[in-house]
């Protein structure tokens, strides 16, 4: 099962600071939830007893399109939790939604990306993990599953640590893990005919709530580039006048 | 020490009168958690105290692990400047900081201290532990804080670097981590704070610490480093990588560092890969060569003091935000530079 969130491609934050206009813009799927999907899909290519891989999304109608890519590359059914786009959905959130989904449809693995591009958080996997009350394994770069037996490769601070616990397990994944499959066009026709179940927050007995309070969103500071020198003397020279040699 | 929500509105009344700071922190009471190896306290990891010192009000520092006690790593951050105590748990169970026993750990740790700021670094420990904590507190935490604006309003980036947003928490319990480049960490003073064992709920970890394989270096750590040398697709295999790139680090005594699309085509390790998904780097020099300068690179080093590009497409965007920038043929001009820069020492 997994979480798949909305991306787009240039990032412009809106004049009046509320956020980041997201009206008119390219989205597509979360690069590190595809290649959790990848994984998924692998793991039943590698004959390992896969009996369901279902897909989830939480957000406004066009959840459903990232969901449909997801049955595309592999995943054999979809879940959309139809979020209105003004409910803003903070990963505490998504994680409960998850847990309720997960304990309802009796999953054992979970994947989710390391983080979504959007807000950079980097959480959901983690509180999921928490409040199911089972091991956790992020930024995983490689993913051995021997019956109930689950060994990960992580992606650390200056190299790789090994872990293995035992399934029910939460894995997000890190952009080394694989390289996703693109959704081919019979896949893509085949995908419409998979089954897309549509639910609401309050189905599961949650509701959109708000912890943190956008107070503003601005550009960065823009840095004055384009001071080009002509030759590495120049360089070595502006080194010294800017006091970094 | 009284306990729950009761205990922590007694126990940050208790810090109301002795807060100072920015003034903005009356209420404030900071958990700093610091890394520590065998007794080895990670300095890296101090940038907790920096921003917990920005909230005004008593911070602690807090460790577990062996060596927390017995090997002198309290006894270290006893001296931190800033620090009023320590709270160390000696126990091998901690060694490997696996999210799963440590979160109770911490979560115990937090109740009982009634700590309104809990505050640790956006490594790679921070970032599998803290969020776990958060749901055994039921609180919404926030990332890679880059700046703390008042006790309840943080600024961190988003989209890769794109827009810089700032939020105000609504939750009892702020769980924050830190961008280390953004605060530097606390020094070790001459500070005498007190150090106490913790409460340890001693919960078995569920998943068990196999091996690890950490790339040894003796160049400067990346993430720390004053000089970055960083390398992308354009060293083109890596032989060339290795021929160009380590030779020009060291005539700087710089860190290594590397594009997504070099790490990607083998010429150089993941754990040196700079941008949105890999380090987040600020040194006073980033000098890289056969980088184009695509915005998850740039997320990762537009905040170095300044920055050096060699590439040989005069366009490439990376020259849109360097501040010292020569179009020209790495293979000629990386050596070039090597050996004029050795030739000055």
């Amino acid at each position: 099962m997994w979480l798949l969130t909305r991306i787009q491609v240039k990032p412009r934050v809106k004049s009046d600071k509320t956020g980041v206009e997201t009206s008119g813009v390219k989205h597509s799927m979360n690069p590190f939830d595809e290649l959790s999907i990848e994984e998924a899909t692998r793991l039943r290519e590698r004959k390992l007893p896969v009996e369901d891989i279902l897909a989830v999304s939480a957000g406004p109608a066009k959840a459903q399109d990232t969901i449909r890519i997801a049955l595309a590359m592999g995943a054999d059914r979809g879940l959309h939790i139809d979020v209105p786009e003004s409910e803003a959905l903070e990963p505490l959130t998504v994680a409960k939604l998850l847990k309720a989904i997960a304990e309802k449809e009796k999953s054992n693995l979970i994947f989710l990306g390391k983080q979504a591009i959007d807000d950079d958080a980097g959480q959901t996997g983690q509180i999921l993990a928490g409040l199911l009350d089972w091991p956790q394994a992020t930024q995983a770069s490689k993913v051995d599953i021997d019956g109930e037996n689950v060994t990960v490769t992580r992606e650390v601070d200056g190299g790789v640590e090994t872990v293995k616990a035992k399934l029910p397990i939460i894995i997000t994944t890190d952009l080394r893990l694989n390289e996703p499959r693109y959704a081919s066009l019979p896949n893509i026709m085949k995908a419409k005919k998979k089954k897309l179940e549509k639910k609401t927050l309050k189905d599961y007995g949650l509701e959109a709530f708000g912890r943190l309070k956008t107070v503003k969103v601005e550009e960065p500071p823009r840095r004055k580039g384009g001071g080009k020198v002509e030759d590495v003397d120049g360089m070595i020279g502006k080194f010294k006048e800017l006091g970094v040699l | 020490m009284p306990q729950g929500a009761g205990g922590q509105a007694v126990e940050l009344l208790g810090h109301r009168c002795q807060s100072s700071g920015l003034g903005v922190g009356r209420w404030a009471s900071t958990l700093a958690i610091l890394e520590q190896h065998n007794g080895k306290l990670n300095t890296a990891s101090l940038g907790a105290v920096t921003a917990g010192k920005k909230l005004g009000g008593p911070i602690h520092g807090f460790l577990a692990g062996t060596g927390s006690k017995s090997g002198g790593a309290a006894e270290e951050a006893a001296k931190v400047d800033g620090l009023e105590k320590v709270v160390a748990v000696e126990n091998a169970a901690y060694d490997r900081g696996l999210a799963e026993n440590w979160a109770p750990l911490l979560a115990e740790t937090i109740k009982k201290g009634g700590y309104s700021h809990v505050i640790v670094g956006h490594s790679a420990f921070g970032k599998s532990v803290l969020p776990r904590v958060a749901a055994l507190l039921d609180v919404q935490p926030i990332s890679d804080v880059t700046a703390i604006e008042s006790e309840d309003t943080f600024v961190r980036p988003i989209y890769a670097g794109n827009a810089i947003l700032t939020v105000q928490s609504a939750d009892k319990t702020k769980l924050l981590t830190v961008r280390q480049t953004a605060f530097a960490p606390a020094e070790v003073g001459s500070g005498t704070a007190a150090v106490e064992d913790g409460n340890d709920p001693n919960v078995p970890s569920a998943t068990e610490w196999v091996s690890e394989n950490l790339t040894k270096s003796d160049r400067p750590d990346l993430g720390s480093a004053d000089r970055v040398v960083s390398g992308g697709r354009g060293l083109k295999s890596k032989e060339d990588f290795d021929r160009l790139i380590p030779p020009l680090a060291d005539a700087l005594g710089a860190a290594i560092g590397a594009s997504r699309a070099a790490v990607d085509s083998g010429f150089a390790d993941n754990s040196l890969q700079v941008g949105q998904t890999g380090k987040n780097v600020a040194p006073q020099l980033y000098l890289c060569a056969g980088i184009s300068g695509a915005i998850q690179h740039l997320a990762g080093m537009k905040d170095s003091k300044v920055i050096a590009a060699i590439n040989k497409d005069a366009d490439a965007p990376i020259f849109q935000v360097a501040d010292v920038g020569l179009v020209g043929d790495l293979f000629e001009k990386v050596p070039e530079l090597t050996e004029k820069l050795k030739a000055l020492k």
